[in-house]
């Protein structure tokens, strides 16, 4: 898993260890008739049995921290034996920035594992916010591996709240974006920043930005289902501001007459619609040119973007179908 | 339309850990409980819950419980809400739930609930909607939802809800498909959907579906079958399936199957796990594939299970079974 072979064929088993002569392992126990009888190999055997024998003695010693790191190594996801190596480290008083490196090395290979993220946040909040500048560092480097790890944002969101280092954050989202713009988890955290950093002066303040943020990311590549929801996000409990904002009518319409894949386009005119944007002829006509054949003829403009979307985005007509009985009443 | 290979996930299920030397099984045994909710509720739903003795299964679960109240996910393994639920969950396949001293199980779960109204997964404090749906969950199927603040568990359920009408794993947290379940699931458990935007969320839930047929958890993922039953029941719970193309996710359900040797995987040609086999058999269940015993969205677990004599807040789930698929 995490060693190389180098060490695999190194390892001495623990029977034959001077060091662990005194301790008798202890089997695992699956019930007199397990339900789901398990074959184990033969090292995560003696390992996990010399382990039991620690945890059920409660010893908290130097042995039994190497053991649960041993034990780590062949199972990560075993949380028993991430919970028994935290007690050892409060009881030894271990140096944390050692641990921390442990943790370093595990998530490599095992970045998906809920025991090895939340043990790195009870190390990460016993340094506190000495600690801060690495854990960005170091979810920094997981995201270069990939960019959308959910454990790691959680983490990186948690050092913010809890630790600080807000000032970069702005642009590292930046950074994300450019390199892959479909990134929704770098959309998410751009939110994130811009209504909690304590740094930036909230929503309000920002909105005008990151309207024409969102608007560029749109133009470069109108398929891209996150800066259309991030727009929608940033007038929030204000609809009014979004369909009055010239910007955004005039984004569809750029899109549209561009012919590229439209159905946010359209889906984003049917919202404009919907809360009484009266369209210019000009994006009727864009509208009415995307639409494949045969072309829908509803007379209602509303009721016409819906069947063009039931015809391009099929696989979600009936989605389409109902956004057309809720059209309100024109005005 | 593809078959379903019933018999030879039935198989795989009762088999898979017998393998000897099997990777899978090794580390797996730490959540071995998880592992038997997965197989045993398939295995229900394909009207095979007799192939396995419940007696064993009953007595091998209490063993892994300890004097907190709280399960390890196996004999001789600390205590956590994820294994609780599970737990449970089995007990209630069964119809055995009586067995459980639910008074000591409910406080359990009862002093995992933080001040701000979430969950913590044990007693190292670790924080998620995950916590909060399972709490919901276990408590309402022993009947005791009073142990905890309700209104303080949904306010926070809330306050992770995003701009997208999504909900992630605290305040904050990126929208997805199976943090949505758990938030969704735990509203609708507490009579609570009102505060779901179901327009809106529905719209992300249906924009899930790819080309494929198939279900991703967030926006330009790969579908994964997992989310057949994330985005699936989350539609359902807020009576928006009829959005998704029910034929094409049908579709590529089947094509995850290992049709030589049963089980599931998550997308087609991959190696299957219990996990995803349960997950991929949930969903068609949902689906109405036919030959397969109803599921309920929010319990997950089938609807004629015991608890369900059990008064619970009104849902849409439970008394319409899942079958309110709206033609519309």
């Amino acid at each position: 898993m995490n060693r190389g072979v180098e060490e695999e064929r190194a390892r001495i088993p623990m029977s034959q260890r001077p060091e662990w002569a005194d301790i008798r392992p202890v089997p695992q126990y699956d019930g007199p008739n397990p339900v789901v009888p398990i074959a184990y190999t033969d090292e995560f055997s003696e390992t996990m049995d010399y382990f039991r024998a620690v945890y059920l003695a409660d010893e908290r010693s130097p042995r039994a921290l190497q053991l649960t790191k041993e034990a780590i190594f062949l199972n990560s996801g075993n949380y028993t034996v991430w919970q028994f190596r935290r007690l050892i480290l409060d009881a030894l008083n271990v140096d944390l920035h050692e641990e921390l490196h442990f943790v370093d090395q595990i998530t490599k290979d095992n970045s998906k594992n809920y025991q090895i993220w939340h043990h790195r946040r009870w190390v990460a909040e016993k340094l506190g916010t000495q600690i801060a500048s690495k854990e960005l560092e170091f979810t920094r480097e997981i995201f270069s591996q990939d960019a959308k790890n959910y454990h790691a944002w959680s983490h990186r969101q948690w050092v913010l709240q809890a630790l600080g280092g807000w000032e970069n954050e702005l642009a590292y989202c930046d950074e994300l974006l450019e390199d892959d713009i479909f990134n929704n988890s770098a959309w998410n955290q751009r939110y994130f920043v811009v209504t909690r950093s304590p740094l930036l002066g909230g929503l309000e303040v920002m909105r005008d930005s990151e309207v024409a943020f969102a608007i560029k990311a749109i133009l470069a590549k109108p398929e891209n289902e996150s800066p259309w929801r991030y727009l929608h996000g940033l007038y929030k409990n204000d609809v009014n501001s979004l369909v009055n904002d010239p910007r955004v009518a005039s984004v569809c319409l750029d899109v549209l007459l561009d012919k590229r894949d439209c159905v946010h386009a359209l889906n984003m005119v049917l919202d404009l619609l919907s809360h009484h944007h009266q369209p210019s002829n000009e994006l009727k006509d864009a509208v009415d040119a995307v639409s494949p054949d045969p072309k829908p003829s509803d007379s209602n403009f509303a009721e016409r973007v819906c069947s063009i979307l039931q015809l391009v985005d099929p696989i979600r007509a009936s989605y389409w179908r109902w956004r057309k009985t809720s059209i309100p009443a024109q005005d | 339309m593809a078959e379903l290979m019933t018999e030879k996930h039935v198989k795989y299920i009762l088999s898979v850990e017998k393998k000897k030397d099997d990777f899978e099984s090794v580390v797996m045994e730490h959540l071995r409980v998880n592992g038997a909710y997965w197989g045993l509720t398939t295995l229900d739903i394909l009207g095979k819950l007799d192939a396995v003795d419940q007696d064993e299964v009953v007595s091998w679960i209490m063993q892994c419980q300890h004097e907190s109240g709280g399960f390890g996910g196996n004999i001789g393994h600390d205590p956590h809400i994820l294994y609780t639920l599970s737990a449970i969950q089995v007990l209630a396949l069964f119809d055995k739930i009586d067995v459980l001293d639910v008074e000591n199980v409910a406080n359990y779960i009862a002093s995992l609930q933080n001040e701000d109204g979430s969950f913590s997964g044990d007693m190292w404090g670790e924080i998620d909607t995950r916590f909060s749906y399972i709490a919901i969950c276990s408590l309402a199927l022993l009947h005791r939802l009073d142990k905890i603040n309700v209104e303080r568990a949904v306010k926070y359920i809330v306050s992770c809800k995003n701009l997208d009408g999504g909900f992630g794993c605290t305040p904050g947290a990126e929208s997805h498909a199976g943090q949505i379940f758990c938030c969704v699931g735990a509203l609708a458990i507490t009579g609570s959907l009102h505060h779901v935007d179901k327009d809106l969320l529905g719209w992300w839930l249906c924009e899930r579906q790819v080309k494929s047929g198939g279900l991703n958890g967030r926006p330009e993922k790969l579908p994964d079958v997992c989310y057949s039953w994330w985005v699936l029941s989350s539609l359902i719970m807020i009576d928006r399936v009829h959005w998704i193309d029910k034929g094409k996710l049908v579709n590529f359900i089947l094509d995850c199957q290992d049709k030589e040797n049963g089980g599931i995987s998550d997308r087609p040609d991959d190696a299957v796990d219990v996990f995803h086999t349960y997950f991929g058999v949930a969903g068609l269940s949902l689906l109405e594939f036919p030959g397969l015993k109803a599921i309920d969205p929010a319990y997950a677990l089938p609807v004629d299970v015991g608890y369900k004599k059990v008064e619970l807040n009104q849902i849409l789930t439970l008394s319409n079974g899942h079958g309110k698929f709206c033609g519309t």
